[in-house]
């Protein structure tokens, strides 16, 4: 039995024109063809996209999880950055 | 995404009492637990073991349906069988992505099936003799599938939660096209009929079976429903599967081969319900070991398409580096 393994791939698909292509799962290929052709297999079969992304998934970096913390949490305590934080008449309307 | 990352990471969190309390507080609070958060080991393990063996499933049920493809008496009937069990194809891959987040990898699991070590689900070790197994699978196997699956949309695991939503949305046509398939046998002439009926009383006991053993002898129920990996217990989606059934049987003249089964207006806290006979155990634990009539198959021929793919792997890979070198070429010649 081959055990050689093929690089992993991320796939992000596009609805439809004017909307981001997004995340929509994984799959393994040897290559960048093989893997748009597997995802057109995988993820497209009811029209759910007219344009597809791959990424080696060692080629992406994410932000660590253990540091969400300290990473996103100060934005909690800015609700100054919100409309709903100033008050204005209702009768100066939509503002 | 994950799954390179975490395969060989060896910095497991500690499981004192404060991380798995914690890490239940998480799951209380219905938040969604990623590949990268801290998990009891356990929780891993489970998740690893129940989605490799929901992949294997999809693979595996490939096969009694793969056998009348070329059989199919319509063309109509041929493109949606075909269209089916390619879905069924890509269900496994979903899944076999979910459980790669969790550090194993897609050859391990091959390698798990193929050496029996992993298990697929039971009802695919009965054979298909019949075009009306065609149909009694995609209602009842199906169906019972989707009782399952719809609950698994909510699991808190995020990727096999996600995964599902794809499947469930996939799997309603496969259940519709068997229903219907059953219809048109039903109403045709009265050896059409038998052949349904026939299905019918083939596959009803295999169908309960597969939510598993009744909820006093499942070992692993009580902890996948605390981490809400489970959602209902194996005995109240078997009911929620009796009751929606019978009445779809009755619908189109069939007879479920049950003779306790009866209306009881108690059942369900006062909403009524289908009382049904004892399912044979020994039976199940018989297939589950190996022993139902196609196991043997199964596994071969899933073997048997490994092996005779190889050549196709090895192939894609020796020209993905090929190609690979000619570009590391072609930038040296530029510089």
């Amino acid at each position: 039995m081959s055990i050689e393994t093929t690089p992993l791939w991320e796939v992000f698909i596009r609805s439809r024109n004017g909307l981001n292509h997004k995340h929509v799962g994984s799959l393994h290929a040897a290559d960048s063809n093989l893997a748009v052709q597997s995802a057109r297999d995988v993820y497209t079969r009811r029209e759910e996209g007219n344009s597809i992304w791959v990424v080696r998934s060692d080629q992406i970096i994410a932000s660590d999880p253990d540091r969400s913390g300290e990473n996103f949490e100060p934005a909690a305590d800015k609700i100054y950055r919100h409309p709903s934080f100033y008050d204005i008449p209702d009768d100066v309307g939509h503002m | 995404m994950y799954s390179q990352g975490l395969i060989g990471a060896d910095d497991k969190p500690v499981e004192d009492d404060a991380f798995i309390a914690a890490f239940q507080a998480r799951i209380d609070a219905e938040e969604k637990i990623e590949p990268n958060d801290p998990m009891p080991e356990a929780y891993r393990k489970t998740l690893v073991r129940q989605i490799g063996q929901h992949a294997h499933s999809e693979i595996v049920g490939m096969l009694p349906e793969g056998n009348w493809i070329t059989r199919a008496p319509t063309l109509r009937r041929k493109l949606a069988l075909l269209a089916k069990v390619q879905d069924e194809g890509g269900h496994g891959l979903y899944l076999y992505s979910a459980a790669e987040t969790l550090g194993v990898s897609r050859e391990q699991m091959t390698e798990e099936l193929l050496s029996g070590k992993a298990k697929y689900s039971s009802i695919f070790n009965y054979p298909t003799p019949t075009w009306a197994d065609i149909g009694a699978i995609g209602w009842l196997v199906d169906g019972a599938a989707i009782m399952n699956q719809v609950p698994l949309c909510r699991c808190s695991f995020g990727p096999y939660a996600r995964a599902m939503v794809r499947v469930c949305r996939e799997e309603s046509f496969h259940q519709r096209q068997g229903y219907e398939l059953m219809m048109a046998l039903a109403e045709g002439s009265d050896k059409q009929r038998e052949m349904a009926q026939d299905a019918l009383n083939r596959w009803w006991w295999p169908s309960l079976m597969m939510f598993g053993p009744h909820d006093s002898d499942s070992t692993n129920s009580d902890q996948s429903m605390q981490w809400k990996i489970k959602r209902f217990t194996n005995d109240e989606l078997r009911q929620k599967f009796v009751d929606a059934t019978v009445v779809q049987a009755e619908k189109i003249g069939l007879t479920i081969p049950d003779p306790d089964l009866k209306w009881n207006p108690e059942k369900n806290d006062g909403e009524g319900g289908y009382d049904f006979g004892p399912i044979d155990w020994d039976e199940f634990w018989r297939v589950v070991k190996g022993g139902g009539p196609m196991n043997r198959d199964r596994i071969a021929a899933r073997k048997k398409a490994w092996d005779e793919g190889a050549w196709v792997r090895e192939a894609a890979n020796a020209f993905a580096e090929k190609q690979a070198q000619r570009a590391d070429a072609a930038t040296v010649a530029a510089e």
